[in-house]
This record gives structure tokens, C-alpha cells and sequence, in this order.
């Protein structure tokens, strides 16, 4: 296979890479952008964004597609494949991927982050069959049924709210006897009848034969034991970045995001990051497409600098 | 490119329990971003396999029934029947090397 050649190449469509992709097009410099999965990344299964200034509400897949396909009217390519490792060779990048090599003079690290597992027992089995990561995929399921959403965050508040329409009872099991959620979604859990709230608790468990039918609990202070009959656990614990094919190449810090200085380069000349993968994110739509611009900008720049 | 047809819960005993070939049926609803990304790698698919195995796409907020009876909780969801029988589930998004398979090894 022949060998393709970009001025950019980067590295996972979410709306950093996306963004990239956008300014990197517009720059009329040579783009490609890879995929493994989704358009949109963890916004395409969002079921409404609205927080994204002067957009008022969208559903996050459309803002994906939206998205590619203004970057795609500039020039920009997309290829649907897998990295599996980024290798400088003479002052260029070879992006190795299950469906070929490309070579670039700059790589952009959109590559995000993927939702934790509460790794417990039933929880991979029985995925599919009522534990699910995505709300806006699944809710519809479990019209008037009981179900649970675990966790504190903006994730699973959003989302719990989102089953709502769905569920009869919405339990929300959390770790902690407070929630890190924004005040907006908090105030919109605690005012909605169908949502309730099991503070200092763990799912040890998730039972049932062929779906699910139970959680078995754990009170984390007074140490008490339970099961509560349900279908669904909707699960949303956290992230942790896609950066297992960076290992050796750039710098990670301790949660293995990549790190990066003001302008999104790396310790690497060349290669940049951005978005939910890079240290100190503010994992939002709005800023990880703040990012992508910025490391675009500078991708600009550095191939601009770079000996003819 | 070869748009699979909809087959509803009346139309389910004759389009693909009764059918002849095999039949990949792409459990789907318009509110599902993933399952809009599944649908152009089927139609890709329905050509490929044209002739060998059928294709068809069921809507799950029309057709709660059928649905339920394959305990489908997530989509989008794609079953494998031969002869009447479920011989291959896919949940979820899968790239296309991937979807093919998982297709092969269950026509196999």
C-alpha cells in the first residue's frame, strides 16, 4: 500500500480533533483525520448539549456531524482506522494504523477519553442487557421500570435526567454523600420526583440470569449490605484518557494525560495535543474545540518553520 | 446502494423467520446517534452480501413487541437469524472489519 503523505495528520474526531481539522483545512494545509469509532466522540451520545455558546440546545451527534462536515467543505479527509503508533522519523511523523501508514509533518492528539468500568462482577456480562454507558442509547428500554444511575458528576446527572423521561424511579448511587455535578444539574436532580439519592454507596455487584435484575450495594460508612431489584444501571464513574499508544513517545502525567505547554505541543517538536487527553482539561465541548484550534494554529506555524 | 427494508412485528414471521437465506436484522430507532453510524456500514454491507444474506432494519419505537421478545435493551443491535434462529448478536457500534466478522462467523 502506497504510502500517503499530509502536512496534518490528528488523531481522533471529538470536537478537539474536529476543530483541528476545521483550522488546519481552512489553513490549506494537507489534513487527515482518523476515527476508530464514532464522529463526534463522547458527544455523540449526548442527547443535548447547551452549553455551547450561541448554539442554543443540540443533540451532540448532530453537532459532531455538523462539525465534520464544515471541516470536510475546506478539504479536510477522514479515515476510519486505528493507531497504533506514532514513530518521528527525519524530522517527519509516521502514523501507523490497521489500515496503513501516513506520513505527516505535524500530528495533532485528539485521541479523548473513554468512560470507566466499575469493574465488579456481572458488569461485562451483562452489558447490553441493562448495564449500559449511554443513556441516550438505552433509556427507552426501561419504560416504567426501575433502574439506577452510579455516580456524582455532571455525567451522570445529565444523564440520569435524561432516563427520567423513561424510568418510573431513577436511584442515583454514589460513592460520596455530595455530588460534583454543576449547580444547574444539581438543582434539576434534586427537583425531579422520579430522581432519588443513595449517598456513601457502592455497587459491589450486578446480578441477574440474562439481564439484569439486581445491584448488590454496600453503605462505604456504616458498612450495611443490600439488593435492590432493578433492570438497569446506567454507569458513569469518571474517564481515563485514551493514551495507552503513547507510551515512550510524549511525556503523560500521573492519569496518563498528555502533557502539554500554552500552545498544545508536547515534549515532542511536531507532535501537539488537545482536548480531554491533555493535562488540565476542562473536558467541555467549547474548550476542547478551543484547543484543537490553538494546537492547529500552531501546527501551522511549526510546519511554516520547518526547513524547505 | 441497496437500502435494507423495514420489517415491523407483522411482517417479522414471514420476512425473516420464514425466509430462505439468512437474515441480518439492524435494530434501530431515530433518536440513536450510533445507530445512524451503523446504518451507511449495513447499506455497505447489503451490497457486499447481496444474494447471500438479506438485510432489514426494524424501527424499535414502532415495534415494542418484537423488540422485547429478543430481550433487546441497547441499540443499535444487530441479530443473525438462519432459519428462524438467532445465530448472531452484535451490540453496539463496530467498525465494519469488525461487523464483517462477527457476520461471517455466525453465516459459518
Amino acid at each position: 500500500m502506497a504510502i500517503k503523505e499530509y502536512d496534518i495528520v490528528i488523531i481522533g474526531a471529538g470536537p478537539a480533533g474536529l476543530a483541528a481539522g476545521l483550522y488546519a483545512a481552512r489553513s490549506m494545509r494537507k489534513t487527515l483525520l482518523i476515527e476508530k469509532n464514532i464522529t463526534g466522540g463522547q458527544i455523540a451520545l449526548t442527547a443535548s448539549i447547551e452549553n455551547y455558546p450561541g448554539i442554543d440546545e443540540i443533540n451532540g451527534f448532530d453537532l459532531g456531524q455538523t462539525m465534520q462536515q464544515q471541516a470536510e467543505k475546506y478539504g479536510m479527509e477522514t479515515a476510519y482506522c486505528t493507531v497504533d503508533s506514532i514513530e518521528p522519523q527525519e524530522g517527519r511523523h509516521v502514523v501507523h494504523t490497521n489500515d496503513g501508514d501516513f506520513v505527516a509533518k505535524a500530528v495533532i492528539i485528539t485521541a479523548g477519553a473513554d468512560y470507566n468500568r466499575l469493574q465488579v462482577p456481572g458488569e461485562e456480562r451483562l452489558t447490553g442487557y441493562g448495564v449500559s454507558y449511554c443513556a441516550t442509547c438505552d433509556a427507552a428500554f426501561f419504560k416504567d421500570m426501575e433502574v439506577a444511575v452510579v455516580g456524582g458528576g455532571d455525567a451522570a446527572m445529565d444523564e440520569g435526567l435524561f432516563v427520567t423521561r423513561y424510568a418510573s424511579k431513577v436511584t442515583v448511587i454514589h460513592r460520596r454523600d455530595e455530588l460534583r455535578a454543576s449547580a444547574v444539574l444539581q438543582e434539576r436532580a434534586f427537583a425531579n420526583p422520579k430522581m432519588v439519592f443513595q449517598w456513601n454507596t457502592v455497587v459491589e455487584s450486578i446480578e441477574g440470569d440474562k439481564a439484569v435484575e439486581s445491584v448488590h450495594l454496600k453503605n462505604v460508612v456504616t458498612g450495611e449490605e443490600s439488593d435492590m431489584p432493578l433492570s438497569a444501571v446506567f454507569i458513569f464513574v469518571g474517564q481515563t484518557p485514551n493514551s495507552s499508544f503513547l507510551d515512550g513517545l510524549v511525556k503523560l502525567d500521573a492519569g496518563r494525560h498528555v502533557i502539554v505547554n500554552d500552545w498544545m505541543e508536547t515534549n515532542v517538536p511536531g507532535i501537539f495535543a488537545a482536548g480531554d487527553i491533555r493535562n488540565n482539561a476542562a473536558r467541555q465541548v467549547i474548550t476542547s474545540a478551543g484547543d484543537g484550534a490553538t494546537a492547529a494554529i500552531r501546527a501551522d506555524h511549526y510546519i511554516n518553520d520547518l526547513p524547505a | 446502494m441497496a437500502k435494507p427494508a423495514d420489517v415491523n412485528d407483522t411482517s417479522w414471521d414471514d420476512d425473516v423467520l420464514q425466509a430462505d437465506k439468512p437474515v441480518l436484522v439492524d435494530f434501530w430507532a431515530p433518536w440513536c446517534g450510533p445507530c445512524r453510524m451503523v446504518a451507511p456500514i449495513v447499506e455497505e454491507l447489503a451490497d457486499e452480501y447481496a444474494g447471500k444474506v438479506e438485510f432489514r432494519k426494524l424501527n424499535t419505537d414502532d415495534n415494542p413487541r418484537t423488540a422485547a421478545k429478543y430481550g433487546i435493551r441497547s441499540i443499535p443491535t444487530l441479530l443473525v437469524f438462519k432459519q428462524g434462529e438467532a445465530v448472531g448478536q452484535i451490540i453496539g457500534f463496530r467498525p465494519k472489519s469488525d461487523l464483517k466478522k462477527r457476520l461471517d462467523e455466525a453465516l459459518a
